[in-house]
């Protein structure tokens, strides 16, 4: 089984950069590149839950790229860990590339071949078991991101964009320097070789230059600052794609280095504990002063990136098997209430707290996978939050670690307050007439091609929110306003933008009532991660 | 030494431009940035053996090929970037924090919705185009 599974692994980069690059040229015509996009993307999730089947009992998959010898080739190495965030990756590109579709977005010519590349240099990053190479497709990654930044960048302005490629770009040449500095020490660049290599004080420097631009990446507490203005400028949609691949993408390199140069050595570990505490709880913060609903959700990942990285600063067992549940936990829980911001501002062309009101009453679909995402960022059973943040608080305790423990108790019940901020303001406030008004204005824009600040012409929009009040009838269930004509009628979120939402949402209370499959995936994870022999045998082939 | 002075100015000069506002500042100074880090991996390499590597060449004074081909690839790489970022350079509209490079006439009032057309479409003609 395994023989024949791992000359396939290069297909999980390959198949995706051939199909992306093949569509780039494909006749202009949507369903054709909907259904391979698509089709590609479930594909590349089948076959990562079929490594994460077969890597299930400890095995190591590794495959010498073009079947050089071991140590001069390129290896391609899954493991429980990379088999597991590539199944979670695959799933969350495809449902964003569902909502990209439904909301029409998809309809660009070139963004079927984004996500598909995209999700294609992903698989590389995961599955490369070289510094270099791991740079690579790094690059990889972010082409194509620039790409979406700049044609689905609906406020015209090109600022958010050019900052995210100028951030990126001076973090991936401080990696490759780093990897420079790697070779000048080591003389070599493969990570099983350089298994355990810091403990040498020079080669643990020339590491932690890389681990600092992954940090930059994975907007680590003092540079973390570029993930708000840059998310918060994007399309909604192509936010919640990156909030589940680039910075988790970064936060598993994060890991995988930590484990297999550093192998948890204290000194450093200490410090990335601290920077993850801090990051927890600025992060947290700094979400409950924001006034829109993205910033404030971009700010609850940036607390959530802490999290996790206080599972690999722990290094225990236990600390590594939470944060990776935490990990895959805080991808779908935070793909899923970026979706339902995504849906929102799409349709209400604004997603500040003070001008959308009452959703409550009229959206129920969408405000169940509000409320299911937001208790489960807050932790509450029985969501996955619950199972993975009860691990870690467990986990520092046990590691002796009392104080990071409170630290972790107190900032959910910060996340709980921004997420009860959004329910008051949006949700449960009451619906008036604004709220249509500025629902129609986005359709008029929309219609007219205009860009945010572009100026829109009164009338259309009132006569386009009577057309609204007329056409649509109160949802089932609830009685026309007796006061507000506008209280009950009018514009409604279509369903189709809702459902990736939901999904993930049913996703995030499948992995709570099931938390035991959660938790022994993560384990099986986190065994790789603290004994890396198996690791470093697959891969020199011994 | 000198291979350790041309890093350090040349870091220490792109570090400088890209603390700038223009963007073709910024892309400047990556370019100066990139060309550091590849000689930083050339100097990983050792520059003391210098012979060819192949055709039966002694392997003692043969240059280190790996940090070759590295260099090879990221000085790819970084072209291929620094072309997208000169496309964000020109693309989108007079919004952003960087300086224009020739003051510009102001018909931004007489000639708003369909400069704001344009502004839609030419993103996504450049973005093809990358």
């Amino acid at each position: 089984m395994t023989g024949v599974l791992e000359p396939l692994l290069p297909l999980f980069v390959g198949a995706p950069l051939l199909i992306g690059g093949l569509l780039f040229v494909a006749p202009r015509h949507h369903l054709l590149r909907h259904v391979l996009g698509m089709g590609t993307l479930v594909a590349l999730a089948s076959g990562a839950l079929a490594l994460v089947v077969v890597t299930a009992d400890g095995t190591v998959l590794a495959h010498q790229v073009a079947i050089w010898p071991e140590g001069v080739s390129i290896p391609f190495v899954a493991d429980a860990f990379s088999s597991l965030l590539l199944l979670v990756t695959a799933v969350l590109s495809a449902v964003c590339f569902q909502y990209l579709i439904a909301s029409g977005e998809a309809r660009s010519p070139s963004i079927a071949s984004f996500v598909i590349v995209l999700a294609g240099g992903v698989g590389g990053a995961l599955l490369t078991a070289d510094l270099f190479n791991l740079f690579v497709f790094i690059e990889v990654m972010l082409l194509p991101s620039y790409g979406l930044l700049v044609i689905l960048s609906r406020r015209g302005g090109m600022g958010g964009s050019r900052l995210y490629v100028t951030v990126n770009l001076l973090a991936s040449t401080l990696f490759l320097a780093g990897v420079g500095l790697i070779y000048a020490v080591e003389g070599t660049v493969n990570l099983a070789e350089l298994a355990g290599a810091a403990d040498d004080p020079v080669t643990a420097i020339a590491a932690a230059v890389c681990l600092a631009a992954i940090a930059v990446k994975a907007a680590v507490f003092p540079v973390h600052g570029w993930l708000a203005r840059t998310y918060a400028a994007t399309s909604p949609a192509v936010a919640a794609l990156f909030s589940g691949l680039h910075t988790k993408v970064a936060v598993y390199i994060f890991y995988r280095i930590s484990a297999v140069i550093f192998e948890g050595e204290a000194t450093w570990m200490l410090a990335i504990l601290i920077l993850a505490s801090v990051t927890l709880i600025v992060g947290a913060f700094a979400a409950v002063g924001e006034r829109e609903i993205r910033p404030l959700l971009v700010f609850q990942m940036i607390s959530g990136i802490g999290f996790i990285l206080v599972g690999v600063a722990l290094f225990t067992p236990l600390g590594i098997a939470a944060g990776i549940a935490y990990m895959v936990h805080h991808m779908i829980v935070m793909g899923s209430l970026l979706l339902v911001a995504s849906a929102i501002e799409q349709t209400y062309g604004s997603g500040r707290l003070d001008r959308v009101a009452g959703l409550r009453t009229r959206e129920p679909l969408l405000t169940a996978a509000f409320v299911v995402g937001a208790l489960s960022l807050a932790g509450l059973p029985p969501f996955s939050g619950f199972v993975a943040k009860y691990a870690l608080v467990l986990a520092s305790a046990d590691a002796g670690q009392v104080l990071v423990a409170g630290v972790l108790v107190v900032i959910s019940l910060v996340a709980l307050m921004s997420m009860m901020k959004v329910w008051a303001d949006m949700f449960n406030g009451k619906r008036h007439a604004d709220v249509e008004l500025l629902a129609a204005e986005a359709r008029v824009r929309t219609r007219a091609g205009l860009l945010d600040d572009d100026p829109v012409d009164g009338d259309d929009v009132a006569a386009e929110a009577e057309w609204a009040i007329e056409r649509h009838d109160p949802p089932r269930g609830v009685q026309p306003a007796d006061e507000d004509p506008h209280d009950h009628r009018g514009t409604r979120i279509p369903v189709r933008l809702i459902v990736p939402a939901l999904v993930l949402a049913g996703l995030s209370v499948a992995l709570g009532l099931g938390g035991e499959l959660l938790l022994s995936l993560a384990e099986q994870a986190s065994v790789g991660l603290v004994d890396t022999s198996d690791y470093v045998r697959a891969v020199m082939g011994e | 030494m000198s291979l350790a002075l041309s890093i350090g100015v040349l870091t220490a000069a792109g570090v400088y431009l890209v603390l700038q506002r223009g963007m073709i500042r910024i892309i400047l100074g990556f370019v100066l940035l990139t060309h550091a880090v590849n000689l930083l991996i050339i100097a990983a390499g050792g520059v003391s053996r210098r012979e060819a590597p192949f055709f039966g060449g002694d392997t003692s004074v043969a240059a280190d090929a790996l940090p070759q081909a590295f260099v090879l690839t990221a000085i790819v790489i970084a072209f291929a970037i620094t072309v997208v970022m000169a496309t964000f350079a020109v693309v989108g509209r007079g919004d952003d924090d960087t300086e224009p490079d020739h003051p510009e006439p102001d018909d931004s009032a007489s000639s708003g919705p369909s400069a704001a057309a344009g502004g839609v479409e030419s993103p996504t003609n450049s973005g093809d185009a990358s």
